[in-house]
């Protein structure tokens, strides 16, 4: 099998490069059949990946250790589900995830456009797959996942620990769908450029494409916050580590994209900053995906030092210089139609909004870069840490917040004193009333920038709450419908614009959670025997008794805590820290082994709407140690005894096995028996499910803006929308229409 | 006003604004920035007292638990030189052989000693 898989990869790699030749020559001479081979060379590759990616998986399913990838990562110990999402935990794995998901969106946008477009198309397929050879033949010549060893082990090293959560086996792929769904506007900006066929109409084709990729990277992004506050025992959701900035680099950049595309839609300007937002957007995409693979910074994703960073960075460097050469090109045809007609519009605020955006871009970039920047400069690595973003980003968000506040209330092209009154008056005097609560009941005067956060947030909401009630009436007034069923069809009826502000009170919920979590958090690192107790937050945390769990892949040693508030329970926690084999090191003896590999942590978590009360044990194994010694001692003196052939008998390694086990389990045992004071770290946290429940939101907001629109509905609008005014204008209806494409 | 100087003025403001903060951006990054050492620049140039950030990845093997002591050895990413570590403290879930770290130390006789809770992988 894995010989066709490397056939299917060779065979790929063919398909693509005749694909490109297919592709240009026929937007070159114009004959239709040349371009629709080039097409067809896209689902070619498309079915090519897909049996390849089978043939991965199932390699994995049957743990099959002729296959390098799955001996190094899997085993057969570990779980059916996670067997799966083992194939994408290794750099080969990933990249034929990668080249997989590619050659499916690519056959999916170019099938929707195959009586569309049929200028840019062809370019477009060819830079598709140009990205789909670059990465086939990542596979075929860097990095194979059908790499085979002749003499395979029995036993697989099994998945990375850590990544032994449900979420992992969404993270991943979510993000990579991010990042390929990015290549398709990337590949219709290149094609519109070179045509000189840069009006809405490639916009028009890509524009769910750029929003799907926001999503599910936003979703991607989200999953790896929680599996970082659930599984890795320090508290936090986010370490500003270069992989997560890595991900959340485009995604500001396509955030900023959605929101300016709707200009030039509108009213025909920022058409160079538009086209400059996706080529950048994608460019970082690829950037993520070469900080991941090529070990040039450290990070807990990373897949370790490898060969890829070398054509990563030719690949890079061509899509910047071919991005600049393209714009430069056509900076004449570039052109905005109209003029900004004030600083107080709509599409001003969507313009501070683009340009907050990129420069947090700007931001997480150079701090990210700046060890290799530094080097580069001074032939040191420096390295600023977390502490360096917060100067920059803190105020940044502000100010994001209270334009995703501004944004649906103002009008377009230029805001009058009346339409200031009429929208803003109850969602400011929300927000104020909010600063004002918080300052008299609260401590939160402590933390300027959390309360300034909270009052943004509530604008933020209030504004959102206003404009869909507003809708709500107006329809309700001209249709007499329920309130519910007014309210629902008003969102169905206009899926982008409601989707949007659904979204952007998403972003208030989830940086609410972010500002209290952050700012008011309380954390104690203690050591407490069984019986004894700690303060933290106001709650009492008390060491009830220790727990041990023995399996044939870990030996876990945790504690029961009681949680309590003013005497009265609150909660029963557990917590516990595994503990894995550390395998092929020759310095531990067959006990020790057990004790001295990677360490998991299982949190102990009350999750709640106001606060999130954390804890994880950190136990000392130092009493067990001469234990420990003494067990190495016996079983080696023991294997020492043994002639070459009792060694190979399978009953005797049986034996030792059994022995060995029980031994283990003696040892865990004695933690519980014989229990000796032991470190916690807990932590009481506000709000934090506030970031995931805003997450949802944003994902739901996401959703409905994507969601297909029937095609009754797409007859019914018109071809291009003009410049509306929002729900808040008294007399003339709500407009229920979306523009459509 | 006329529409040009309008738009020279916003221009100004935005390169201003654009300035200021690419300014901060280095300022702060290195003012507060911390060497990062490898193991062989750390063996060449480290003097006992003072503190450095140590970067590499963790040497297979090395990794033992002595009391409460963590002990292992950080390699040169690009050299065979490594360095002993003796740290106490928070040890992230992450920490295993092969994994990229940064840990604060002090040269103390041949060995470095962590600071404690300052290992992050």
């Amino acid at each position: 099998m894995a010989a066709l898989g490397r056939v299917l990869l060779i065979l790929g790699l063919v398909v693509a490069l005749y694909g490109i030749g297919a592709s240009l020559h026929g937007a070159r001479s114009g004959q239709l059949e040349w371009v629709q081979s080039g097409r067809r060379a896209v689902y070619t590759l498309a079915a090519l990946m897909t049996l390849a990616f089978a043939i991965l998986e199932d390699a994995f399913l049957r743990s099959d250790f002729s296959f390098n990838v799955v001996s190094s990562a899997s085993s057969t110990t570990t779980p059916t589900f996670y067997k799966l999402a083992a194939a994408w935990s290794t750099q080969q794995g990933s990249l034929l995830l990668w080249v997989f998901l590619l050659s499916l969106w690519s056959s999916l946008i170019l099938f929707l456009t195959r009586n569309r477009v049929r200028e840019i198309a062809p370019y477009a397929t060819a830079v598709l797959l140009g990205f789909g050879a670059f990465f086939v033949s990542l596979t075929v010549f860097f990095a194979s996942p059908f790499g085979t060893t002749a003499n395979p082990p029995l036993q697989g090293a099994g998945l990375d620990p850590l990544l032994l959560h449900a979420s992992m086996m969404i993270h991943p792929p979510m993000l990579y769908s991010g990042y390929t769904l990015l290549t398709i506007p990337f590949a219709f900006a290149v094609g519109a450029l070179v045509t000189g066929r840069l009006g809405n109409e490639w916009i028009a084709v890509t524009r769910r494409f750029a929003l799907a990729a926001w999503l599910v990277l936003g979703i991607g992004i989200l999953l790896g916050a929680r599996w970082s506050y659930t599984e890795l025992g320090w508290g936090g959701y986010w370490a500003w580590d270069p992989v997560e900035n890595a991900a959340l680099m485009p995604w500001l950049c396509v955030t900023a994209f959605i929101h300016s595309i709707m200009i030039q839609e509108k009213r025909g300007m920022l058409k160079i900053w538009n086209v400059s937002l996706i080529l950048g957007s994608s460019t970082l995409a690829i950037l993520g995906t070469f900080l991941v693979r090529s070990g040039v910074l450290d990070s807990i994703h990373a897949f370790g030092a490898s060969t890829l960073g070398i054509p990563f960075v030719i690949l890079i460097g061509a899509m910047v210089a071919v991005s600049i050469a393209l714009v430069t090109a056509r900076r004449e045809v570039l052109r905005s139609e109209a003029r900004l007609d004030s600083l107080l519009s709509r599409e001003a605020v969507f313009l501070f909004q683009n340009l907050v955006l990129v420069a947090m871009v700007a931001v997480v970039f150079w701090i990210t870069f700046f060890p290799l920047i530094s080097e580069a400069i001074t032939g040191t690595k420096v390295s600023v840490g977390p502490p360096a973003f917060r100067p920059f980003i803190v105020p940044l968000a502000l100010v994001l917040v209270a334009l995703s506040g501004i944004g649906p209330l103002i009008a377009w092209r230029r805001v009058t004193a009346a339409n200031l009154r009429r929208n803003f008056t109850i969602p400011v005097a929300v927000g104020a009333a909010t600063c004002v609560v918080l300052l008299l009941a609260s401590n939160a005067a402590a933390r300027p920038f959390a309360l300034i956060m909270f009052s943004l947030g509530a604008f933020v909401l209030a504004s959102v709450a206003q404009e869909l009630w507003r809708g709500t009436a107006a329809r309700r007034a001209s249709t007499r419908d329920p309130v519910p069923v007014a309210f629902v069809r008003l969102i169905g009826r206009n899926r982008r614009r409601y989707g949007g502000y659904i979204a952007h009170a998403g972003l208030a919920v989830l940086l609410i959670g972010v500002a209290a979590s952050s700012s008011f958090a309380h954390s104690r690192d203690v050591i407490l025997s069984p019986g004894q107790s700690a303060g933290v937050g106001g709650y009492q945390v008390q060491y009830v008794r220790p727990v041990e769990h023995v399996t044939n892949a870990k030996v876990s040693f945790g504690a029961v805590l009681d949680l309590s508030k003013g005497g009265k329970h609150v909660s029963t926690l557990t917590t516990t820290r595994g503990f894995y084999p550390a395998p092929n090191d020759p310095g531990l003896g067959p006990i020790s082994d057990a004790f001295n590999g990677q360490a998991d942590s299982n949190v102990g978590l009350r999750a709640g709407l106001t606060r999130d009360i954390w804890t994880v044990v950190n136990p000392d194994l130092t009493p067990l140690q001469s234990e420990i010694t003494a067990g190495d001692r016996a079983f080696l003196k023991l294997m020492t005894s043994l002639t070459p052939a009792q060694a190979r008998q399978p009953a005797v390694i049986d034996w030792i096995r059994y022995y060995r086990a029980q031994a283990i389990a003696g040892l865990a045992a004695r933690y519980v028996s014989h229990p000796w004071p032991i470190e916690f770290l807990l932590i009481v946290s506000p709000m934090v499910t506030w970031i995931w429940l805003g997450a949802l939101i944003i994902a739901f907001g996401g959703l409905i803006a994507l969601w297909p629109i029937p095609l009754r509905a797409r007859r019914r609008a018109p071809a291009r929308g003009s410049a509306r005014q929002p729900a808040a204008a008294p007399s003339p209806p709500v407009p229920v229409r979306e523009t459509v494409y | 006003m006329d529409p040009s100087r309008k738009r020279a003025i916003r221009l100004t403001v935005a390169l201003t604004a654009a300035l200021l903060l690419a300014s901060a951006l280095v300022w702060t990054s290195f003012a507060a920035g911390q060497k990062e050492l490898t193991a062989s620049q750390l063996l060449s140039q480290a003097k006992p007292g003072q503190s450095y950030v140590l970067a590499g990845t963790v040497l297979a093997g090395s990794v033992r638990h002595v009391g409460t002591a963590l002990i292992f050895r950080v390699r040169d990413p690009a050299l065979e030189v490594s360095v002993p570590v003796i740290y106490r403290g928070i040890v992230p879930d992450p920490f295993a052989a092969g994994r990229g770290v940064l840990v604060t130390v002090r040269k103390q006789g041949t060995s470095f000693v962590g600071e404690q809770n300052s290992l992050t992988t």
